[in-house]
């Protein structure tokens, strides 16, 4: 029999709306964490995985109030208990790994102080051996050189850096269960690979039971034993991790892993219909069943409990489980693969581009000129033909945006030249470009609820590119805005909504129909997709897809995210701090040979399945600047040959695949090499 | 950090160049100046040419303005015409007394507004913040000219437990302005201790509800270390500015009230000069008011400078 550590019984979590009604976003949560156990909660944006990690703290956040039920810890309920003791069993006992480390410290105290702080709250130690035990903590998160660590600010930490820091605060009082939310979001792919690391050892280690909560399957199938999914505020699937992610006996889960794009199988993935319902929306029957590919009538008059399979040992929320079993439709997805129709004009010429964000100084203000020797980004070369779409690839700081905004005009560039479809040359200032290159180039922004203005209705913003460039009014304006949503997939009575009554998938479509409307030969899409839910992000993929072959545009489309660029792009280009490492076709840029920096971050790369382990190649260390001598990977790489790769710029090497890889290591050997590990 | 500091500095005195030339100027333009002012209907003839040979105005405007800007740096404002007193002796005193009515309402001020925002963020929505926000929001709707009366007739002409008016002379000590500032203190205060605590208030309940007072919660640590440890430093940061430009509109609060008050202050002396038309008494109290304003901001930016770590390693980094 195993030992439960914590127990959720009936758990009901709600608040009270405007009109007076309890509205519940638990709903009846019944689960037990054993001791040892790494127990993943997976779920989008709104399922109440948040809000049930916190509970199993006894904490509950502001406005929102237990409804009923209780979470035991051991034997006493944190529900129930006041302050006093619930101090003395947070940080202690339960220990808690914020989503965003950089948020979460606080930013007036040094790392060590707050290290400190969880250790004079949690145990006996004196000063002096507290302050090796923070030593040896922050060695223990195999952060370098513990001692002036400790005498850091937050601020003066990297995102990888502040996550290990929040790891061994959590650490100090020895807990027995560990939260995680979402601890590895936001953070670069090796990194969060390099942290996921760390966190399955801590869990050999110590044998401090689990709980992970996070929205990407990938990570879940990284640490989890257990995987525990929920939808809309319930527990839908509830079991070992290999047959929830292999075998999902409930529509949702099935939906979701389809929706995910995977290197394994190229191609853009299914979408799902539909967005998860607003709490209290739902009166009656399964609160899946509007997006449900399975649902009876059945499903829409009753709810359906929580029903436990003993083959599976698994917990499921459906009436109609039994024909998801051993249904290998998984095994054989399908995906659609993508044929984009290039012309072989060319439409777009970088040659030369470097950018500095170096300030200008007062002299070279006058003269006009940045005098910069490393700048961030430097000698870029790219073309692109006609419907084309070109991946840009690379962690935070690799120049990927920042190439983007230089095309847009966003950005003055140093040096170097941006043609448009060959002879045209386009000013790097904005104020000095043709309307009508403004016009053919559109920019699409990462987080649609910044981009799009909260005080103008979707009919505004959509009509801003049709007057501006087209100068249509009254009915026609009219005409082509619905015109232009309806391609969206947005129907008619979108018109008049503002931004925040729409969901994150209809907001992004919104701002891809605004740089429809201006009927762009380019369209450069930065992140457009990392910062939507995995369903929808597969539903606004196929949209751009299909504008595309409707339209023939071309599309540079800058991403972090490997499996993402694999389905959707032609061709890759890879960046490390704003130099180009390779480029080629994207099929190509997958296999061996390639340059070390693809090879690491094809390594980091996080499938949803337990089977397939994470590569580690390379230490993640932050670069804050580009070195200034020869290659610029030279910090980090795993293949480093010596002097030279120091001291000279790499070459340009073609492989037999088609592509380009700017390394000094022979085609040859690093294929030899790649193909032996 | 230094060179920062260096160059704050040397803004605040271009500010204060910048000023002394636009008064200078705007007293220049006005029609008629210094001595057909003083003369009134005598204003021609000797007499004029006399009072200009005096005051040095027959000189051109540029010499005037230089020897005027030497006299100021070395602390001499020059002759007032109506008692045909050096500004020095008249300022004197005066500044001296609002001073001592400022920093009294600054020093029971910032407390005060401190201990309220900080109640009302943390009983955010329970009976202290509803009957201290709402007194606060009252207190700040109620122009100082009408609280001044009001007190005026609640405490000293119902109640008769204060002097209504202050009949002491500018040359009065400390000690026996004390028992006639407690008034004008509590007009002054209310306006600027409402404003304080209401932003006080706004920046304490955004930094409990950021990430890191959610982790040090669940850390365990216990509440008031939090409030202290984790939350004030942080909330109060932002509100330096906040206070320092409190401060700086308290002055102009300071010249009402003086006048409902009777106060003899700098406020009372600015009213006084600008009917008798007294310009260089005008000019020297412009230089005087802005010289303030600018220390109190400059004050504020450099603590803010100090006490944000990330500002401070920005500045040694660099």
């Amino acid at each position: 029999m195993k030992t439960s550590v914590q127990q959720i019984n009936n758990l009901t979590i709600g608040f009270q709306s405007q009109k007076g009604q309890q509205i519940s976003i638990l709903k009846n949560i019944n689960t037990t964490i054993n001791k040892g156990e790494t127990v993943g909660i997976v779920g989008e944006s709104g399922s109440g995985k948040s809000t049930l990690a916190l509970a199993m703290m006894g904490y509950v956040k502001h406005g929102l109030f237990t409804i009923s039920g209780e979470c035991m810890f051991h034997s006493n309920n944190l529900l129930e208990m006041n302050n006093k003791e619930l101090e003395n069993i947070r940080g202690r006992k339960i220990a808690m790994i914020p989503q965003n480390a950089g948020q979460s410290l606080t930013p007036n105290l040094k790392i060590g102080y707050q290290i400190d702080e969880a250790l004079k709250l949690h145990t006996d130690l004196k000063k002096t051996d507290r302050d090796n035990k923070i030593s040896e903590l922050l060695n223990k998160v195999r952060l370098p050189s513990p001692e002036t660590m400790a005498q850091r600010y937050p601020h003066e930490l990297s995102g990888g850096q502040q996550q290990r820091v929040a790891v061994a605060m959590a650490l100090a009082g020895s807990p027995e269960l560990l939260l995680l939310d979402e601890p590895t979001t936001g953070l670069d792919v090796t990194t969060q690979a390099h942290v996921l690391e760390l966190l399955n050892l801590i869990a050999k280690d110590t044998g401090t039971s689990m709980v992970y909560v996070s929205h990407d399957l990938g990570a879940i199938a990284q640490v989890s034993d257990r995987v525990i999914v929920m939808y809309s505020g319930e527990i839908v699937l509830d079991g070992p991790v290999r047959s929830i992610l292999k075998n999902p006996i409930h529509p949702y889960t099935f939906g979701l892993l389809k929706s995910i794009p995977k290197l394994t199988l190229p191609g853009l993935p299914n979408s799902m219909s539909g967005s998860q319902p607003q709490p209290g929306s739902i009166k009656e029957g399964c609160s899946f069943y509007d997006r449900c590919e399975f649902a009876d009538k059945n499903c829409k008059i009753n709810s359906p409990e929580l029903e436990y399979i003993n083959d599976l040992n698994t917990h499921v929320r459906c009436f109609r489980h039994k024909e998801l079993i051993n249904q290998n439709e998984l095994n054989s997805q399908t995906v659609k693969s993508i044929e984009n129709k290039i012309l072989k004009n060319e439409i777009l010429d970088l040659s030369n581009v470097s950018i500095s964000y170096a300030k200008q100084k007062f002299i070279e203000q006058l003269i006009n000129k940045i005098e910069d020797k490393n700048p961030t980004v430097k000698d870029i070369d790219i073309n692109i033909n006609k419907g084309e779409t070109l991946a840009l690839v690379g962690e935070s700081g690799s120049g990927k945006s920042t190439i983007l905004k230089s095309i847009a005009g966003l950005l003055k560039t140093k040096d170097g030249i941006i043609k448009f479809e060959k002879d045209k040359e386009l000013s790097s200032d904005l104020r000095k470009r043709d309307p009508k290159f403004l016009r053919a180039i559109q920019l699409i922004f990462q987080n649609p609820d910044e981009s799009l203005n909260p005080n103008h209705t979707v009919e505004e913003i959509v009509a801003q590119p049709l007057k501006l460039y087209f100068g249509l009014k009254g009915h026609e304006l009219k005409e082509k805005i619905i015109n232009v949503l309806d391609k969206v997939r947005l129907g008619k009575f979108y018109l008049t909504r503002y931004p925040r009554q729409l969901s994150g998938g209809e907001k992004q479509r919104v701002a891809v129909a605004r740089a429809f409307a201006a009927k762009p030969d380019i369209i450069l899409c930065d992140e457009v997709t990392s910062a939507l839910d995995v369903s929808v992000q597969a539903a606004v993929l196929n949209l751009l897809q299909e504008l595309k072959e409707d339209f023939g545009t071309t599309y540079i489309f800058v991403s972090h995210d490997l499996a993402v660029v694999r389905a959707i792009s032609d061709r890759v280009a890879v960046l490390y701090q704003g130099r180009l490492c390779e480029i080629g076709p994207s099929k190509n840029v997958y296999k061996f040979p390639s340059h070390p920096y693809t090879e690491v971050l094809l390594g980091a790369v996080l499938e949803p399945d337990p089977d397939i382990k994470p590569k580690l190649v390379a230490e993640d260390i932050v670069e804050e600047k580009p070195p200034e001598n020869g290659c610029s990977f030279q910090g980090r790489c795993p293949r480093i040959l010596g002097d030279i790769c120091k001291n000279e710029v790499p070459p340009w090497q073609s492989t037999e695949n088609g592509n380009s890889i700017r390394c000094h290591i022979k085609i040859d050997d690093l294929k030899n090499q790649q193909t032996l590990n | 950090m230094f060179f920062l500091v260096i160059k704050r500095i040397l803004l605040g005195l271009i500010t204060l160049f910048i000023v002394s030339l636009i008064t200078f100027v705007g007293v220049e333009v006005l029609p008629g100046d210094a001595c057909t002012t003083y003369l009134e209907r005598q204003a021609f003839g000797a007499a004029l040419e006399a009072c200009y040979e005096r005051l040095g105005l027959n000189l051109p405007a540029y010499e005037r303005y230089i020897s005027w800007a030497i006299g100021v740096l070395q602390g001499d404002f020059g002759y007032s015409l109506s008692g045909e007193m050096k500004i020095n002796d008249v300022l004197g005193p005066k500044v001296k007394n609002s001073m001592v009515l400022a920093s009294a309402s600054i020093l029971i001020g910032i407390p005060v507004a401190l201990l309220l925002g900080i109640i009302t963020a943390l009983w955010r929505d329970k009976l202290p913040d509803i009957i201290i926000s709402t007194v606060t929001i009252f207190s700040m709707t109620i122009p100082e000219f009408i609280s001044a009366t009001l007190l005026i007739l609640i405490v000293a002409i119902w109640l008769e437990w204060l002097p209504g008016i202050v009949i002491v002379p500018s040359e009065a000590s400390i000690s026996e302005l004390l028992p006639n500032i407690i008034l004008p203190v509590i007009a002054i205060s209310m306006i600027m201790t409402a404003h304080m605590a209401r932003m006080v208030r706004s920046s304490v309940i955004q930094v409990m509800a950021s990430d890191y007072v959610q982790m040090a919660i669940l850390k365990g640590v216990p509440y008031w270390k939090m409030v202290f440890k984790h939350v004030l430093p942080n909330a109060l940061l932002p509100a330096i500015n906040v206070v320092a430009l409190t401060i700086a509109w308290l002055l102009g609060g300071v010249v009402v009230t003086e006048v409902v008050f009777n106060y003899p202050g700098l406020g009372r002396l600015v009213i006084e000069s600008i009917s008798n038309r007294d310009l260089p008494v005008v000019q020297a109290l412009a230089i005087i008011l802005a010289s303030i304003y600018v220390s109190i901001n400059l004050i504020a930016d450099l603590m803010t400078l100090m006490l944000n770590p990330r500002l401070k390693s920005l500045q040694i980094k660099k």
